[in-house]
């Protein structure tokens, strides 16, 4: 595991530059040069045909989807619609690849010269940072290789390879930022929150329903470093970083790498390397020297795309509300601090709290479970909060629970873990588990009583006046109904057992 | 217009064949017998078909009769039998391009131009022999053996489309498909005594044509005479979906022209740098006795220069092996065809290369490495940047050259027929060939090669070519059709008749 001294350490001394390329499946029905389907999950090999097979004398034709996706997209990250652009060919052989060349954009990219900005917490409260897009273009996804046997689950080494191309020709869109700086210490978090708000922004559009669990997102995080006051250093591209905590993971990872590499003395070299979920790290790919020449010209078989102005300005107007201005509606709406909206953004749950308060639950309410015990089951589980399965009207019956005293927040615990189990509904949980906040009075006053007796110096405290020290028996009523009580009222009926009022 | 005898049909135009089995005279299954019994016959010696796909013919041929017996409207070609390059995709039927690395490959799907042939009724007799991959102009450089010229079986046919301009002129089939990327339609048809159109760039669709230069490459008719290719041409050509390259507009009524026949008051070109030395002696005189024939229709003859032609070929051989280089990848062992190597050992990379290795020919091999050094990082500018450059120099001055006239007009080819083996070894040679042709390839235009009598000193037939501006395809027709009517007046038949007996 990091340790964050390692981490302290190395931006003690240096400052990092960082670059993120993102790529992501646009979700349109077909694919980006054929009309086979991009259903996800179908048996291997049967959402194909002659084109993106790439059988001999088979022809693209251009989803005018996903340029209109890659358009909006665009348009939304403030980027330079260009009049006039062409795919390439990228050319290199690999079993993956249909036709032993990647349908591409090269120097002719169809969005140009954009930015977002992201927000991350710190010490001294939020901070935004704008990253510059250079460029956002279109490309064809290639198939997926599944290598049997080996150790390494690479292709070398294994004992047969297995490749569905299914995946071959869906869209991808490739979103390149340009080198950002000036992030010290943030440069994880800044990563990841610009992934996150790209993330957020394509499904806002819709272009995209950014499922990282089938590998719809994939990332390629540049790192170098510089002493302050130094040019910036050489860079490394961090491949196959595909979740949000990973991009952090790669980029602090890859910082720490390369810091102990400058300050032994040590150079970095231009290389890829591949990331590794399991353990956060990497380890060293392709050099800058065994680099590929992809060889890259225009595609003779398809025409150049030229959007007119037109067309641009119809797509403009199609974009919904962006998540920027979103955050600081809700905000308004939920009257809520920046801190604690930023609280929600930093968990990921805003889409959950804003279903939960349109489903009728109190914002604060909704805000506290999404944020806390919620977020804690998605992380024990392993899941994204969005596949956490429960609705807006389950924690709105929870919360008509808890107000009219018949679940307390330490019971409501257990019934979100129950339905996160799949136990059922909300009611029948509360009736399975037994989970009733224990109301009656007569049961109370006993377990007083027996606290009492066993604490007879408490109890003379709290006669002769220290209030204060009724906590010690409320405390011991609670543990004896195993948290079914509602604390308020053990309180109320032991100072009234004991003729004292607060 | 006399009924066709049987033992004659083979010696028959398409447009006679097509009335006959339109009006009753002959069935469909006798005129496509006929072809089968011919090939069975001659093609031992010519060797002008890969592969005859007997059954199917005689099932089509079978079905236009049925049509015609149900009082079904045949189209204008219905029953004719054809040649079909072996570039073309042809569901289930061997498609091999010349090459072994496609042994035994059997597509899934139909080429746009195989679709049309079908439904039209035209009877697809098999697949014609050709240079690897339309690699070549003697058909030399197919893996399965070299075509011969019917005028003399010991020359080339041309290339790269031999075996169709040989099925024509054996009488094999009265109807062929060719493609022609440098003049593999108009060169065999020089050499080989008929008729061969190269159609506008995007007039007839590429989609299934098996791709050696994508934004080169195009498919055209090829007949024994003008009015026979230009019915074949309005089949396969139009619009298609499938092919962004193929041209969203009507075409141009090709067969009108074709019967009009008429050069009266027409501006015919001849262009400087495609004359003079280099030429043989009977091609430049017959080709200024066809000059003179055209003047005598009341054509007005007069001089253009187009000075970047003379830059085309070396601009052609760098654009053509560049694109190649790409379009040939798949070939790479993994899918379809040939598999060298595969011992369970080997890693993919070496499967890869010991198949390509094997199943390329020695000119494939050639081109690949030419386009794939052209194509590489820090030589791009200077080789294919360049080329395209002239490209763009080369398709101006045929813009200026038909602001000037109607159409010009050049000798197809410098030589006549050479002997099989004269320059299979001398690449330089070989590409001179194609002199004449490859302007109209890379400015995208139209042109026509049709016989224009026999060269003196070799008794071999002499080709004059016509071009045209972009969809101005119907010029071709109008001028070849009346300068053949005017040699059909002087000789008394076509040309075509003159060759030997087999």
């Amino acid at each position: 595991m990091t340790s964050p001294t390692a981490y302290d350490a190395a931006i003690a001394g240096f400052e990092p530059v960082i670059g993120l390329e993102t790529h992501v499946e646009l979700s349109t029905a077909s694919k980006m040069f054929c009309s086979c389907s991009t259903e996800f999950g179908a048996d291997a090999n049967t959402q194909v045909c002659p084109v993106c097979l790439g059988l001999p004398g088979s022809l693209p034709v251009v989803n005018r989807a996903a340029v209109e996706s890659t358009i909006r997209m665009g348009l939304a990250l403030n980027c330079r619609i260009v009049p006039w652009c062409r795919f390439a060919r990228k050319n290199y052989f690999y079993p993956d690849m249909p036709k032993d060349y990647q349908v591409s954009q090269y120097d002719e990219p169809l969005c140009i010269d954009g930015y977002l900005d992201v927000t991350v917490d710190t010490d001294d409260g939020p901070r935004q940072f704008r990253v510059e897009i250079e460029r956002v273009h279109m490309e064809e996804d290639t198939g997926k290789l599944t290598h049997a046997g080996g150790a390494t689950g690479r292709i070398h080494g294994a004992d047969y390879s297995l490749v569905d191309y299914n995946r071959a020709g869906i869209p991808l869109i490739e979103i390149v930022t340009k080198p950002v700086v000036g992030t010290g210490t943030l440069a994880p978090l800044v990563a990841k929150a610009y992934v996150t708000e790209l993330r957020d922004l394509m499904r806002a559009l819709g272009v995209s329903d950014v499922r990282m669990e089938e590998g719809s997102l994939r990332c390629d995080v540049n790192v170098s470093l510089n002493r302050p006051g130094d040019p910036w250093g050489t860079r490394s591209e961090t491949k196959n970083v595909n979740s949000l905590r990973s991009v952090e993971r790669a980029v602090r990872s890859e910082i720490e790498r390369q810091a102990d590499v400058l300050s032994s003395g040590g150079r970095i070299v231009q290389e890829t390397r591949h990331f590794h979920e399991d353990t956060g790290r990497s380890t060293s790919g392709r050099s800058k020297e065994q680099a590929e020449d992809y060889r890259y010209f225009p595609e003779p078989d398809l025409l150049p795309v030229a959007p007119d102005a037109a067309w641009i300005d119809e797509l403009r107007a199609t974009l919904p509300e962006l998540p920027a201005l979103k955050r600081a509606r809700l905000q308004q709406e939920w009257g809520i601090s920046e801190r604690e909206l930023q609280s929600i953004v930093n968990a990921g749950a805003l889409e959950q709290v804003a279903a939960a308060v349109a489903g009728g639950v109190d914002p604060a309410a909704a805000r506290k479970w999404w944020t806390g015990e919620l977020h804690r089951i998605a992380s024990d589980r392993d899941l994204e909060l969005a596949d956490v399965p429960v609705t807006p009207a389950q924690i709105a019956r929870v919360e008509s629970l808890v107000a009219s005293g018949s679940l307390n927040d330490k019971l409501a615990r257990q019934v979100f873990e129950g339905i996160a189990n799949g136990e059922g509904d909300v009611d029948g949980i509360v009736a399975a588990r037994g989970l009733a906040v224990v109301s009656d009075d007569s049961a109370l006053l006993e377990a007083i009583d027996e606290a009492l007796a066993a604490q007879p110096d408490v109890a003379e405290k709290i006669r002769g006046g220290k209030v204060q020290a009724a906590g010690a028996i409320v405390g011991a009523v609670m543990k004896a109904t195993r948290g079914q009580a509602d604390a308020a009222k053990v309180r109320e009926l032991l100072l009234g057992r004991l003729g004292v009022s607060e | 217009m006399p009924s066709p005898s049987e033992a004659g049909l083979i010696r028959q135009g398409a447009s006679v064949l097509a009335h006959a089995i339109a009006a009753g005279e002959v069935s469909a299954e006798e005129v496509t017998r006929a072809h089968l019994d011919r090939i069975a016959e001659v093609d031992d010696r010519v060797h002008a078909f890969l592969e005859v796909v007997g059954e199917s013919a005689l099932a089509s041929a079978v079905e236009v009769d049925r049509a015609r017996a149900s009082g079904e409207q045949l189209g204008p070609l219905a029953g004719v039998p054809i040649a079909v390059k072996d570039v073309m995709a042809m569901r289930g039927v061997p498609t091999t391009c010349g090459s072994r690395i496609l042994e035994g490959w059997r597509p899934p799907y139909d080429a746009t131009v195989v679709e049309r042939l079908r439904a039209a009724g035209v009877v697809i007799l098999g697949k014609t022999n050709m240079d690897e991959f339309a690699m070549g102009s003697s058909t030399e450089h197919s893996a399965y053996g070299p075509t011969r010229n019917p005028w003399d079986l010991e020359r080339i046919p041309g290339g790269s489309g031999g075996g169709s301009a040989a099925a024509l002129a054996s009488f094999e089939a009265p109807l062929a498909i060719g493609t022609d990327t440098g003049g593999s339609i108009r060169q065999p048809a020089a050499v080989t005594g008929t008729v061969g159109v190269k159609p506008t760039y995007g007039g007839v669709s590429r989609y299934g044509l098996v791709a050696l230069a994508s934004s080169l490459d195009q498919a055209g008719p090829c007949a024994r005479s003008v009015i026979d290719a230009a019915l074949l041409h309005s089949v396969i050509a139009g619009h298609d979906p499938r092919d962004s390259t193929s041209i969203d507009a009507p075409v141009p009524d090709v067969v009108a022209a074709a019967r009009r026949a008429d050069v009266r008051g027409l501006r015919i070109g001849l262009v400087r740098e495609l004359t003079g030395d280099g030429y043989q002696a009977g091609v430049s005189q017959r080709f200024a006795e066809a000059v003179a024939i055209l003047e005598g229709l009341g054509a007005q003859v007069v001089e253009v220069s187009c000075p970047h032609f003379d830059y085309a070929l070396g601009a052609y051989y760098l654009i053509l092996p560049a694109e190649a280089s790409s379009n040939l990848a798949r070939f790479d062992g993994m899918r379809y065809g040939l598999r060298v190597g595969d011992d369970g050992e080997r890693s993919v990379e070496d499967v890869m290369s010991l198949t390509r290795e094997a199943g390329f020919g020695a000119e494939v091999k050639r081109r690949i490495m030419i386009g794939t050094y052209a194509l590489s990082s820090g030589y791009y500018d200077a080789y294919y940047g360049q080329a395209q450059k002239v490209r763009t120099l080369i398709t101006r001055d045929f813009a200026a050259a038909f602001e000037q006239v109607d159409v010009l007009v050049s000798p197809t080819t410098p030589t006549t027929a050479f002997r099989i083996g004269e320059k299979v070894d001398d690449p330089l040679a070989m590409y001179l060939n194609d002199i004449a042709t490859i302007p109209v390839n890379l400015a995208g235009n139209a042109a026509m090669s049709l016989p224009i009598g026999l060269a003196p000193e070799d008794g071999l037939p002499v080709g004059l070519q016509i071009m045209a501006p972009p969809m101005a395809d119907d010029r071709l027709y109008l001028v070849g059709a009346a300068l053949e009517a005017a040699l059909l007046d002087r000789w008394g038949h076509l040309l075509i008749e003159e060759v030997p007996s087999l």
